[in-house]
């Protein structure tokens, strides 16, 4: 009798602790939507990742790499000039190993003809700061080649089940909530335009720092293995893949980094543009094509940029015109669309001094 | 690897599932691999210090405890033809041969201790010395690992050992049971100190799985977890910044230091407590209490008998005993009844034997003459206190002070605490002269309405996190309040699953959501893993 019961008391303490196990999961699920970075006020390019899992299609062209792509390059401008479908993956200070696993992934959904990968984080051979890891990994959906990629970008102080479980590492947020953490908890909008994050801004760029000379300028191993991945990957895939500098004035981009790139272009017989070598025929004026000063380019210049590409594109390339497909055109008519009346509220905004 | 790693917990839900999924026979050894590969982790080099501890401890243990069985077995046998001198000339050449050995394993392992913890202290009072003479020469200080947790488990072993000597319970003739009692994990670097008569039984035998008790240490562990993540760690740069800055932060900033560091000690030690005690009892282990609410204690001898209770227990009963009865203090007793007169002759070996044990209980916490400073000081109150007694009966007459009112046990419980906070200091400032200058600015730098109005808005604490202290605060002095006549886990088990459920839930929730941890909060370990 006694043991009976002790029997049903433990059946009773383990409903008790399955029901509170499950209740629990929940409400921390429901927590961990609202601690987690929504990415939508100054710093949008922490949605630019997760954004391309709602324009999962067949790609011409996909573009790899950090803010020297996501605001220098406009899909929507190569659509309308050249036909030609395109989507960045690009995210803050994207390093190149993340720029690889996100490629790696993009190829289990898309088969792009073109690869464009910009150069810039060359110049890393190790992770760099938390805070882009995030930015960048979070927006991931899972896969191995997420996994993959968090294991490359981990800082020490970081690990692996902060990723699992972003509560984790976001919990202290808690105290620190926005009106955005509510609004958009539970579907936000696009900031992007197919991975373009735009920007109207107009500063000049009056003053250009002398960049730092360096001890080494060879690029680190690491980095080296990646690009080579990057190059397999598109091989085996059979897409072309051009690597390309951004015209920005700043970081500089250094003789010494630059004729490493272009040895190794020649090596594997792949193209490589260095745009600020080409400025004037891309007709950048720095003096308003520019939103921080040279850093990156606001719509003008990125407009005049992918322009430049678009030609390039074309002469170098059998990239299809696709403006004669109908249901192709329908849908990137209307990203055009989108990206004109963003692009005419951004200005909007900005004459409005907002 | 700290209690509040990922590792760990990852490494306890693993020892968990194997612990209750191999057969129960076999859990003492998986607990001492799982003991192993705890302390390696740690440092594999760690390893061969407890191992020496271990085997020689395991080696006298034996030696002692066979000469015990051979002492009786040999008296039984020749009862009949041994003269009484001769049975005793026998048991005393046993005993010395005892003796010999176990004060060479006592002095070896209490040796190694000494060693690694307090050389560089030995060195820095020696170039003090000769600094005092200008000698010109310094010695050089030395770079000595120092074992994790080998104050704890230096106490435990001996502890062990001395109870086999005096023949109070039998030496342990498995090696890895023996290995498992000085490594048991949970309480391997930060206590309590457990006696091997208390531990061993529920340490050595098959636990079935019993989700009562499975979930009743779970419910510890996550109380400890509150304790630690949510209140000690949250406060703990106010503390840091409050010590380091002594220069500018003095008057009511060393009130504030007071306070807080008693939060985060107390927080941090009985949390950490907690959670073994919880570990223990969710592998069906019973680990005695180490703490039974020392901040209610109506004076420093209470408040020694509820904090650390192991440690106090410890010295008690290996350390004051001995002390006071051993030949030389019987002899000193003597020559003071003789001087000084009965009254207070007899007082002497006692007040002696206590500065004895708080001396070492001094040095025990730190290789520091603040730790000797802090020790002789909860010395000098407790023997205060005692000789005060007369005149506090004489007060408490004389103005008709009802002991048992509310309000006089209050102020007892405020005194106390106060004298324990201002003690404390010792353990916070850099030095002995610095924590005495502090303690002076407490009573003539009056600057308490800069403080609050401005200077708490610089101790690395948001608003937000004195609105989760002060919650936390009252959620822990209500525990301990509603813990007076009943365990606290207890009441709540008696309302009900719902409750247990909805209470525990939320805590672990808190922490999730409270807790100090991860990305932009510095990994702090419990206080008591230095020692």
């Amino acid at each position: 009798m006694e043991e009976k019961e002790t029997k049903k008391f433990n059946i009773k303490l383990l409903i008790t602790v399955i029901i509170s196990l499950v209740v629990i999961t929940t409400i921390l699920a429901f927590l961990q939507r609202l601690v987690e970075p929504k990415y939508m006020d100054n710093s949008g390019e922490g949605s630019l990742i997760e954004e391309y899992y709602d324009n999962i299609e067949d790609h011409q062209i996909i573009i790899v790499g950090d803010c020297e792509v996501y605001e220098n390059l406009v899909p929507p401008v190569l659509w309308e000039d050249y036909g030609y479908t395109s989507y960045i993956r690009g995210s803050a200070q994207q390093l190149i190993w993340q720029s690889y696993y996100l490629l790696e992934e993009t190829y289990k959904y898309e088969n792009p003809d073109v690869v464009i990968f910009n150069v810039l984080s060359m110049q890393y051979n190790e992770p760099q700061k938390e805070a882009y890891n995030r930015m960048t990994l979070d927006g991931m959906k899972w896969s191995s080649s997420k996994v993959g990629a968090i294991k490359a970008s981990m800082m020490e102080d970081e690990q692996m089940i902060d990723y699992v479980f972003p509560i984790l590492r976001y919990h202290s947020r808690i105290t620190e909530l926005k009106k955005d953490d509510i609004t958009y908890f539970f579907d936000k909008p696009t900031v992007a335009d197919n991975g373009y994050y735009m920007q109207v801004g107009i500063v000049p760029a009056d003053y250009v720092p002398e960049g730092k000379p360096l001890g080494d300028y060879t690029f680190g191993d690491n980095a080296y293995y990646y690009l080579d991945a990057i190059r397999e990957i598109c091989e085996e895939h059979g897409s072309k893949l051009i690597l390309v500098k951004a015209p920005s004035l700043y970081p500089k981009w250094h003789d010494e980094w630059d004729a490493q790139m272009v040895d190794y272009a020649a090596k594997y017989n792949l193209d490589y543009i260095n745009f600020l070598e080409h400025t004037d025929e891309i007709g950048l004026d720095y003096n308003v094509d520019t939103y921080d000063a040279g850093l990156h380019l606001n719509v003008y210049g990125a407009e005049k940029l992918t322009r430049y590409l678009g030609e390039y594109l074309k002469e170098n390339t059998d990239l299809e015109d696709l403006r004669s497909n109908e249901a192709v055109a329908e849908e990137y008519n209307q990203k055009l669309l989108e990206y004109r009346e963003r692009l005419a509220k951004k200005e909007e905004e900005r004459d409005a001094g907002k | 690897m700290l209690f509040t790693s990922y590792s760990f917990l990852f490494f306890l839900i693993l020892l968990f599932v194997i612990y209750y999924v191999f057969p129960s026979k076999a859990q003492w050894v998986i607990l001492l691999i799982a003991s192993l590969i705890f302390y390696a982790l740690n440092s594999p080099v760690y390893l061969i210090f407890i191992g020496i501890t271990i085997l020689t401890t395991y080696g006298a243990g034996i030696l002692l405890d066979n000469s015990f069985v051979k002492e009786k077995a040999y008296i039984k046998e020749h009862k009949e033809t041994l003269s009484k001198e001769e049975k005793k000339a026998y048991k005393r050449a046993n005993k010395t041969k005892r003796r010999w050995l176990f004060w060479s394993c006592l002095i070896f392992n209490f040796g190694i201790l000494a060693v690694t913890k307090y050389t560089n202290f030995g060195i820095s009072n020696i170039n003090g010395i000769m600094k005092m003479f200008h000698s010109g020469t310094e010695l050089q200080f030395v770079d000595l690992i120092i074992p994790l947790g080998i104050s704890f488990y230096t106490f435990q072993s001996m502890g062990y050992l001395i109870d086999v000597s005096r023949d109070s319970v039998k030496a342990q003739r498995n090696i890895g049971k023996l290995a498992l009692f000085v490594l048991f994990f949970p309480q391997l670097v930060q206590g309590p100190i457990s006696r091997y008569g208390d531990l061993s039984t529920s340490l050595y035998e098959a636990h079935p799985f019993d989700i009562n008790k499975f979930m009743r240490g779970i419910e510890r562990i996550i109380w400890g977890f509150f304790k630690k993540l949510v209140i000690a760690d949250r406060i703990l740069p106010a503390v840091n910044t409050l010590k380091d800055s002594y220069e500018t932060m003095d008057g009511f900033y060393v009130v504030l230091l007071g306070l807080f560091y008693a939060l985060e000690l107390y927080a941090d030690f009985t949390g950490g407590i907690d959670i073994t005690i919880g570990i223990a009892e969710a592998l069906g282990i019973k680990v005695k209490e180490n703490f039974i609410r020392p901040y209610f204690s109506k004076c420093i001898k209470e408040y020694w008998r509820r904090w650390h209770i192991s440690l106090g227990a410890y010295f008690t009963e290996y350390l004051f005993y001995p002390v006071s009865v051993c030949k030389p203090m019987l002899d000193i007793s003597k020559v003071a009844r003789k001087i000084l007169g009965e009254k207070i002759g007899k007082k002497v070996p006692v007040y002696l034997s206590t500065i004895i044990v708080w001396l070492i209980t001094g040095i025990w916490h730190g290789a520091a003459w603040n730790f000797v400073v802090w020790g002789l000081g909860n010395c000098f109150f407790i023997m205060l206190s005692e000789e005060l007694d007369p005149v506090y009966i004489w007060v408490k007459k004389k103005f008709k002070i009802n002991e048992s009112k509310y309000y006089y046990r209050a102020f007892q419980i405020i005194r106390t605490f106060i004298l324990m906070c201002s003690l404390r200091m010792f353990d916070l400032y850099r030095n002995v002269p610095v924590t005495f200058k502090m303690l002076g600015t407490t009573v003539y730098k009056w600057n308490i309405a800069s403080v609050l109005r401005e200077g708490i808005w610089n101790l690395g604490l948001t608003g937000v996190d004195y609105v989760i202290l002060i919650i936390g605060t009252i959620i822990l002095f209500s525990v301990s309040m509603m813990s007076r006549r009943e365990n606290m886990r207890d009441i709540i088990a008696k309302k009900g699953y719902v409750l247990r459920g909805v209470v525990y839930g939320v805590l672990f929730v808190c922490i999730i959501l409270f807790g100090a941890y991860g990305i932009g909060y510095d990994a702090s370990q419990f206080i008591y893993n230095q020692f």
